[in-house]
């Protein structure tokens, strides 16, 4: 057993065990801090893979800045103590077992049993493929209508934001 | 990859609305009156982005490594949409006015809300297909909640937005389960891996997924329930670009994920299921429609029923159906632009004069409004000299040249039930005794819009068989 397999292991559990509890957390502000948890984990599991870059930002952008702002509406907005949803329906609970139960079925279908094409590569065991240079590189020239176009969706999204929030139209 | 001044040619659709937003919030930014400087901007760039697309309709070709087409059929679509949204800019003039909506953000969010249509419509590639999507969908749910005081709007923006990100959560995860068997999001990588997948059932589980996620978008039977909410809660204007844009850009993503299948025998795993989607879309959309009393509503479900007769041209899996599809497309883009014009130019203020019993007596009131909106309305049912006749026309031959006789049977018995709700808005315009109903007031560039609109449907109705060829020879 490798270090690559240990440090998986590790990882994963850490966000499994993480996500479970965040969603069962009755505290809005532990379910957030669990997420944190899981994302800090997510961004080992990228560093398994030799996506060091996607690390870093998924641990500055989502576990930092991001998260930053989900704890402050969560304590700005104060949720009340209410009682969960599913307790006020508790039929949904069953529904959602149903849901969770048909995905991880389908999920493990997918990697057990489907045979795939062949035509998914080894990715290259290359620690090249995660730097900055290699992710640049595929942005602006592969995927550079896509990176564009995601640049104006950002765009409408901003625009929309404000024409929703804004207090006052002149 | 190199990049040549011809491939940003045969982009430049999209380069001139890109640079059109900028512009645009340039102009929001620094001009005092720019809600009056914007509709006409927009007009102009929608008009040259459309004029360019026709007029380059020849040239096609694929580009940036694969992710975006040009040319042919993508450029037919481009002119719907830019064309559809240059009327809706004429139409929104003095609508916004009237509805206490009068500011410029409406064209930015329009053009974007059209670009996603355009990138959708040239897509080669998953990832284009899922950024055009949401450039789409993201200017369309704000503009269904434009009319911030008013608590339709609200709820329709609240509900369009809800059930959307549901719908392209079936769109995203579909598309995970065709790269997961496939190993690759282009299309062209999926057409040569074709034989190898065609039979597998993750592959067709994801398509299905990509099918169900779309069928919200196009409003099909099964996943309709935002229509008559979201498109009588939105602003007039705004379910005009709706209903035709959105429904049109929905309709070719989803040929765009097909195409791999239409002549192959693997298509027949979705034949079921794309034709119970029409049938009971067709029939739940007419027979509704009968029942309604609010004339946006009605039009809502017309639209589902329209969607229906559509559907069984991509269920017949031919070059035809799909060519069949994208001349029921322009037809009824324009008959449903002029339509709802109509019905925004005639509004009153705070969602008054949209019953149908409003309409009785228009013919002696104004009869130049009535001759249209009665023009559309034949239009609308399939009655033959315009563009409607001839859309069902083709899908159902397709229909039938594809051995599915029994669809085009069920689509003419639909027909004929949504005809009576279509004229019997005519005959409550010109056959009815006494002095009711409401004294409209026009305004000129809704009418401009109108009217632009009604030629349109009619020149389509006139030369049907030119359209359909020009279409045809760019559907493989």
């Amino acid at each position: 057993m490798n270090l690559e397999i240990i440090l998986f292991v590790i990882f994963s559990a850490i966000a499994v065990v993480s996500s479970v509890l965040m969603v069962t957390r009755r505290n809005a502000i532990m379910s957030a801090l669990f997420l944190i948890l899981n994302f800090g984990a997510l961004s080992g599991l990228y560093l398994t893979l030799h996506a060091q870059f996607i690390a870093v930002v998924q641990v500055i952008v989502y576990a930092g800045a991001i998260m930053v702002l989900f704890l402050f509406v969560i304590m700005l907005l104060r949720p009340a103590d209410d009682k969960g949803l599913l307790e006020e329906h508790p039929k949904m609970k069953w529904f959602a077992i149903g849901i969770g139960v048909f995905i991880f079925l389908q999920l493990a279908f997918v990697i057990l049993f489907s045979s795939t094409v062949g035509s998914i590569v080894q990715a290259p065991n290359n620690i090249e493929i995660g730097t900055i240079q290699s992710i640049g590189k595929e942005l602006y020239t592969k995927y550079l209508i896509p990176f564009e176009a995601a640049a104006f969706l950002l765009l409408a999204a901003a625009i929309g934001a404000i024409v929703l929030a804004k207090k006052k139209f002149n | 990859m190199d990049i040549t001044i011809q491939d940003y040619l045969n982009i430049l659709p999209l380069i001139i609305i890109a640079a059109g937003i900028l512009i645009s919030v340039v102009i929001e930014m620094y001009a005092k009156n720019s809600e009056k400087i914007l509709p006409w901007f927009s007009i102009v760039i929608f008009f040259s982005a459309g004029y360019y697309a026709l007029f380059t309709v020849n040239s096609q070709s694929v580009l940036f490594s694969n992710m975006i087409v040009t040319g042919g059929t993508a450029n037919i679509f481009f002119f719907l949409f830019c064309f559809g949204a240059a009327i809706v800019s004429l139409l929104s003039i003095d609508y916004l006015k009237k509805a206490g909506i009068y500011f410029g953000e409406y064209y930015i969010l329009l053009q974007s809300a059209v670009l996603g249509m355009m990138l959708l419509a040239n897509a080669r590639d998953l990832v284009m297909i899922f950024i055009g999507l949401e450039q789409m969908s993201i200017p369309f749910y704000v503009l269904a909640g434009f009319n911030r005081k008013k608590h339709f709007s609200n709820e329709a923006a609240l509900k369009y937005f809800l059930l959307g990100a549901f719908a392209t959560g079936f769109i995203v995860f579909g598309m995970g389960l065709i790269y997961g068997s496939v190993g690759s999001m282009s299309i062209d990588a999926i057409m040569t891996k074709f034989g190898d997948v065609s039979t597998n059932a993750v592959f067709i589980i994801g398509v299905l997924l990509f099918i169900i996620g779309f069928s919200f978008k196009i409003a099909a039977f099964p996943f309709h329930m935002w229509v008559p909410d979201v498109y009588q809660g939105s602003p007039t204007t705004v379910t005009a670009i709706m209903s035709t844009g959105g429904k049109a850009a929905a309709f070719s993503a989803l040929f765009i994920a097909l195409s791999p299948f239409f002549g192959d025998v693997s298509f027949n795993i979705f034949k079921p299921f794309l034709s119970a989607l029409a049938v009971l879309s067709m029939l739940f959309g007419s027979i509704v429609a009968i029942a309604q009393t609010d004339i946006k509503r009605m039009l809502a479900y017309s639209s589902i029923s329209h969607a229906g007769y559509m559907l069984i041209g991509v269920t017949s899996g031919l070059a035809s159906g799909t060519a069949g599809v994208i001349f029921y497309l322009a037809a009824y883009t324009f008959m449903n632009l002029g339509a709802f014009g109509i019905v925004s130019m005639l509004e009153g203020e705070n969602d008054t004069n949209l019953k149908i019993d409003d309409y009785i007596n228009l013919g002696k009131k104004n009869p130049l409004i009535a001759g249209l909106l009665s023009i559309f309305m034949f239009a609308l049912s399939g009655l033959p000299p315009f563009a409607g006749f001839f859309g069902k026309y083709y899908v159902f031959i397709s229909a039938i040249e594809s051995g599915m006789t029994w669809l085009a049977i069920v689509g003419v018995i639909s027909s004929v039930i949504s005809v009576y709700f279509y004229l019997r808005l005519v005959v409550l315009m010109y056959f009815k005794e006494g002095n009711e109903g409401i004294n409209p007031t026009v305004s000129n560039t809704a009418l401009l819009g109108v009217v632009i609109a009604a030629l349109i449907v009619i020149l389509i109705g006139l030369f049907p068989g030119s359209i359909i060829e020009l279409i045809s020879t760019f559907v493989i």
